[in-house]
């Protein structure tokens, strides 16, 4: 709420003018009923009709101020909405995008996408209504209390004394409410992640025949909702006939005592109606705060929310290091690192490679060569040892400098709407022979061309209408089309065929000699070409060098490469 | 809620939806009386409250007759309390009876979906279908928990209020014919005006969470490529565009409230002045008056609210079409009548002059003939995935062919129960599926009454077992979101396990072992060639050393089968395959 409320601060002045503005029409709105007593009371009785209709006229003035005083508020009240929940989701978006990864795989895209959208909004929403329904209903009800209390002080005690009652059943009733919906949003949020497990392996789930079982899981996480949902709610909706009751009860507290009061002489009929008039705007007034309370509840979770995301720390703030004098482009020294922190993923791994030249990197599953490149890319700080690019320590490099030396392409990867030039630059200002060219190293262009509008056609979500080997030739296109200082191909030519990935390694060395490229793969045919290759077996070094080199020293390399070329038992699935 | 799909559009056919929920709605017809009746009562009681209140007052004029006051205060009192115990009454019946018919139409939803032919979820985006289960009933949960009890009261409000003031002063309720036009006016054109407005807030609302969701789960390249700011920029735009359209909604819905404020101050002023008038001729009381006074005010509230309704009612209907139009949708063909289970004799599977396309335009299998002698081995090779898969597709019946059939040890398989069909084949698809839940969880997936030492037995023959052992929890390790704390090999371990304790009479490898290493694949495919002993096996891979000796090689190019035969004798040919295979070795 304190984050929430920050925002809200550069808008004061503006807010307290729309206060004011609207404080003077809600007056009016109190003027009314007023003079309505006086009319009855003092008026009518000397029978002067001018005089009644000029107090009509009077009525009718205060009602058209009061109109034009609301009207005026709640539009500056809109547009304080606007400018706040505007730089409120631009900070929101801003913070996501620098989220470190761990953090984003703590908090779960989904949970991210939903406090950017459905939270924003319900903050939106909520503090353009509090600043019409939190001036307005506040003012009708201290300005409600004080015209009754000049009206009559005796009627009003009465009136008052319902009050405090009011306020602790409100505050109760809140108190139990809030918490409830906090836990509504969690079993949304698992309801919602196992459709969307269910919906990406539809498949397999038919396949297996379990659709009833999947029917019986989905069950119960919808049954769990609709529990917490229907608890919370009840709680809430104890609010407004407690309130009712409350206050009418006091109203006919009114009467009976206004009955002894003009007995006694006190007072007048005129005003006990004038009186009830009051109590029904009270009530009124009492109302809208409730719904206050519910707006609030609702905002407050949602606030929490966004304000958690706010609070992470920065998980990568740049360290100056010292550097170190090398002629290698890249240089691995003695690195470690940990997921977990109970065991290391990698071990004291060391390497260092020269300006353009080509690392591949292969393993068995789970050996690390993805956390290798994730590393060098400072998606995790390591736990020991150092990486250096150009003899500069990775954690002094400034976030902006480091991302801009890369061109990534992984095996499969996101696209975006857009047409297939877009997805190769991604709204980066790149030239078109730089596309092109980039395009045609990634063998990419010889399927763009046949396609209708060659690089202006539209690519779907999710890329639907290429094939997996047309989508990993266009990231790698992409990956290119910066001209990257290092360019990573992460398994990324996996639906390639020998001779189309052959073509496009052969094709990446001569157009970008500069250009130092990071190959994974499982395919010796893809690495053996590589000026250095780094074998991994359990996050540790087992080999480096080229392939001769290692064909002749590492037993590891050596039955890979027996087995990928079919010579080792085992090699042939069919027999 | 904001609703991604939260349209204001007009739903094409209100009627029938209305229907469709009606039928929903009655299930429960207990709950829906329930709360009828109890919002009637709790309402009319409130009414007749200010009536009994102008008769206290009337009883205090000249002289007070405190015997009357104490009875009608009474009976105020008693009211009141009447119509709050109702009114919680009521308020819980509604609760009750909107959670239960949208947690029945959540689960006839996700249901439905269990039961659509897979080509629905190639052709729809999980956003989407997401939307429907959560979005869209959330809209039409809170339609039916606000709105019908908010419609209901209005009407007996207005209705109740209206007799009242009649039988209290017709000559006073003249004044009305003023005030209420003017509403009546005023609500039509606002609400003409607000609706496209509303419309184009939601629709730049849509726009802002579709660019925000594609992005977030991008998130990862727009730091690679460090676009950061860009993507930032674009952002902003789309956030602009929903500020200011939310702006411009609110400009004139925010005028409605004040507004009708205003006309009911002005029922106030005509009322007072009318009424003092009519009080100076003798022909009203002052606790009429009063009573009056109150009974106008309660005009305001519903008023105030019909266009708020008019426009949820209006996207809570959307939403209800849009969820009713897809628990219409065709399902995946149900087993044709006297079905019988498939019989496994020996795994013979042909494949009779079989045409087959996904859209009309392109032909996919063009008359294939093909039989697979039980226990052979057929392999599908070629460069990209799209057209391979094709074949399990058919064979699995996620899609029928136009022309032809299949036939499995002489039973078509468009004539045999999909379960049973299903349970006969064993397959391991590219895209490794794991959900949220333990590791023996989702290795017992398919075959739910597996014990911990088959799980571990199969972990074991997958070489998957050593690796589980060293996770935190071992087997009880649960898989968090997308399974990010495994590697790709690792899942896909996972799922072969799956298979492997699930051994069935014919065995589809689709691309299985293409995300596992090389050697790795070793170990599995030893384990692989026990699973596939004297089974009918289709295999996809890239790697063609693998397939060198199956009985049968599909080549597949651009999605269709461009050659057939063994190994020798497509070398022999010379054609594509050869190609393929020459390539590899360079």
């Amino acid at each position: 709420m304190r984050k929430v409320a920050q925002y809200m601060k550069p808008y004061a002045a503006a807010m307290f003018f729309g206060f004011l503005i609207k404080f003077l029409g809600t007056i009016m709105d109190l003027a009314l009923p007023w003079i309505l007593s006086h009319l009855i009371d003092n008026v009518a009785p000397t029978g002067n009709r001018v005089a009644i209709v000029l107090w009509g006229l009077v009525m009718g003035l205060c009602a058209v101020l009061a109109l034009a005083g609301n009207v005026i508020a709640n539009r500056r009240a809109s547009a304080v909405a606007r400018d706040r929940t505007r730089s409120l989701r631009h900070d929101l978006f801003k913070k996501t995008e620098h989220l470190s990864t761990r953090q984003i795989d703590t908090i779960t895209v989904p949970s991210l996408i939903a406090r950017l959208t459905t939270d924003t909004y319900n903050i939106n929403t909520c503090i353009a209504r509090m600043q019409r329904l939190g001036v307005r209903a506040p003012i009708l009800l201290l300005g409600g209390i004080t015209v009754t209390l000049m009206l009559d002080f005796r009627l009003s005690l009465v009136l008052l004394a319902t009050l405090p009652l009011l306020a602790t059943a409100i505050f109760i009733i809140s108190k139990q409410g809030i918490p409830l919906f906090t836990r509504v949003q969690q079993a949304i949020d698992i309801m919602i992640r196992t459709v969307r497990d269910d919906l990406a392996g539809i498949r397999i789930i038919r396949a297996l025949s379990k659709g009833e079982d999947e029917v019986a899981r989905f069950h119960a996480d919808s049954v769990k909702l609709s529990n917490r949902q229907t608890k919370a709610n009840a709680v809430m909706a104890a609010t407004n006939p407690v309130m009712n009751l409350l206050l009418n009860g006091g109203l006919t507290a009114v009467v009976v005592t206004g009955a002894y009061l003009i007995a006694s002489g006190k007072t007048e009929t005129g005003r006990i109606i004038a009186f009830l008039t009051y109590f029904t705007i009270i009530l009124n007034a009492m109302l809208s705060i409730n719904k206050m309370f519910v707006m609030l509840s609702k905002m407050t979770a949602s606030a929490a929310r966004v304000e958690d995301l706010f609070n992470l720390p920065e998980d990568d703030p740049v360290i100056p290091l010292p550097s170190i004098e090398t002629d290698d482009h890249i240089v691995f020294d003695d690195v470690s690192f940990s997921y977990n922190g109970v065991k290391n993923d990698i071990s004291h791994l060391s390497f260092g490679i020269k300006k353009g030249s080509v690392l591949g990197i292969i393993g068995p599953t789970g050996s690390g060569k993805t956390t290798v490149i994730r590393l060098l890319q400072r998606f995790y700080p390591v736990n020991e040892g150092r990486i250096y690019i150009n003899g500069e320590a990775l954690p002094s490099i400034p976030n902006t400098r480091l991302h801009s030396l890369f061109g990534v392409a992984f095996q499969s990867d996101a696209f975006f709407i857009g047409t297939v030039r877009d997805n190769i630059t991604l709204g980066r200002d790149i030239p078109e022979e730089d596309v092109l060219k980039a395009a045609r190293c990634a063998q990419a262009m010889e399927f763009i061309e046949k396609l209708p509008q060659g690089l202006d056609t539209p690519v779907h979500a999710k890329a639907n209408n290429l094939s997996g080997g047309q989508r990993q030739r266009l990231l790698i296109a992409r990956a290119l089309a910066g001209n990257p200082e290092i360019l990573i191909l992460d398994d990324s030519a996996s639906a390639l065929d020998y001779q189309t990935d052959a073509n496009m390694r052969s094709a990446v060395t001569r157009n970008y000699p500069d250009t130092t490229l990071v190959l994974i793969s499982q395919r010796v045919s893809s690495v053996r070409s590589a000026d250095s290759i780094l074998v991994l077996n359990e996050g540790q070094t087992v080999g480096f060098g080229d392939h001769e080199t290692l064909m002749a020293s590492c037993p590891l390399y050596g039955s890979i490469a027996a087995i990928q070329a079919g010579e080792t038992e085992g090699g042939d699935v069919c027999r | 809620m904001p609703l991604r799909n939260e349209n204001i559009q007009k739903p094409k056919n209100t009627g029938k939806t209305l229907r469709t929920l009606f039928r929903y709605m009655l299930k429960s017809w207990p709950l829906l009386l329930g709360a009828l009746i109890a919002t009637v009562v709790s309402n009319v009681c409130q009414l007749i409250g200010p009536r009994l209140c102008g008769y206290a007052i009337d009883a205090t004029v000249g002289h007070v007759n405190f015997e009357l006051v104490f009875y009608y205060a009474k009976q105020m009192l008693v009211l009141y309390i009447v119509s709050a115990v109702l009114g919680y009454v009521c308020a819980l019946l509604v609760l009750f009876l909107s959670q239960r018919t949208v947690r029945a139409m959540r689960d006839d939803v996700f249901a439905k979906f269990m039961r659509m032919p897979v080509d629905y979820f190639d052709r729809h985006m999980t956003g989407d279908m997401l939307s429907h289960i959560s979005y869209d009933i959330d809209t039409i949960n809170e339609s039916l928990s606000n709105d019908l009890v908010q419609i209901l009261t209005s009407i007996i409000t207005v209705v109740g209020a209206f007799s009242m003031m009649v039988r209290i002063s017709p000559l006073l309720v003249i004044v009305f014919i003023f005030t209420v036009p003017l509403s009546v006016l005023f609500t039509r054109t606002m609400t003409r005006k607000i609706r496209p407005l509303y419309k184009k807030r939601s629709a730049s609302l849509g726009q802002l969470n579709a660019f925000v969701e594609e992005h977030v789960s991008g998130l990862k390249i727009t730091r690679a490529y460090h676009r950061e700011d860009a993507v930032l920029d674009r952002f902003d735009e789309r956030n602009e565009d929903a500020v200011t359209s939310y702006y411009n909604a609110e400009y004139y819905a925010s005028v409605t409230g004040p507004s009708v404020n205003f006309i009911n101050n002005l029922s106030l002023t005509l009322v007072s002045v009318f009424g003092a008038l009519l009080f100076l001729g003798g022909k009203l009381s002052l606790g009429n008056i009063s009573s009056f006074v109150l009974y106008s005010r309660k005009f305001s509230g519903p008023i105030n609210e019909a266009a708020n309704i008019f426009s949820e009612l209006q996207s809570a209907m959307a939403a209800a079409e849009r969820v009713f139009t897809l628990l219409e949708e065709d399902e995946e063909i149900a087993d044709p009548n006297g079905a019988k289970p498939l019989v496994l004799t020996g795994g013979q599977v042909e494949f009779k002059d079989i045409c087959f396309h996904y859209v009309p335009e392109r032909e996919i299998l063009k008359n294939v003939n093909l039989t697979a002698p039980s226990g052979s081995v057929i392999a599908i090779v070629g460069p990209t995935g799209s057209g391979k898969t094709t074949i399990v597709n058919l064979l699995m019946r996620f899609y029928d062919p136009q022309k032809g059939t299949i036939v499995i040890d002489g039973q078509d398989i468009a004539a045999v129960t999909h379960e049973s069909l299903r349970n006969a084949l064993t397959m391991v698809l590219q895209e490794t599926w794991l959900f949220n839940g333990t590791i023996h969880d989702n290795i017992a997936y398919g075959t739910p009454n597996a014990d911990r030492a088959q799980v571990i037995e199969a972990a074991k023959k997958t070489h998957i077992h050593e690796m589980i052992t060293r996770l935190p929890h071992g087997y009880d390790t649960f898989i968090t979101e997308d399974g990010v704390n495994l590697s790709k090999g690792q899942k896909q371990l996972i799922t072969i396990a799956r298979a492997m304790l699930r051994p069935a009479g014919l065995l589809i490898l689709d691309e299985a072992t293409s995300n596992v290493d090389i050697r790795t694949e070793v170990l599995i495919r030893r384990a692989m060639l026990d699973l596939m002993a004297g089974k009918t096996c289709f295999v996809i891979a890239h790697r063609l050393s693998t397939i060198r000796s199956a009985d049968c090689i599909l080549a597949v190019k651009d999605g269709e089968i461009v050659e057939k035969g063994t190994h020798d004798e497509l070398m022999a040919a010379g054609g594509y395959y050869a190609e393929l295979f020459n390539a590899q070795f360079i």
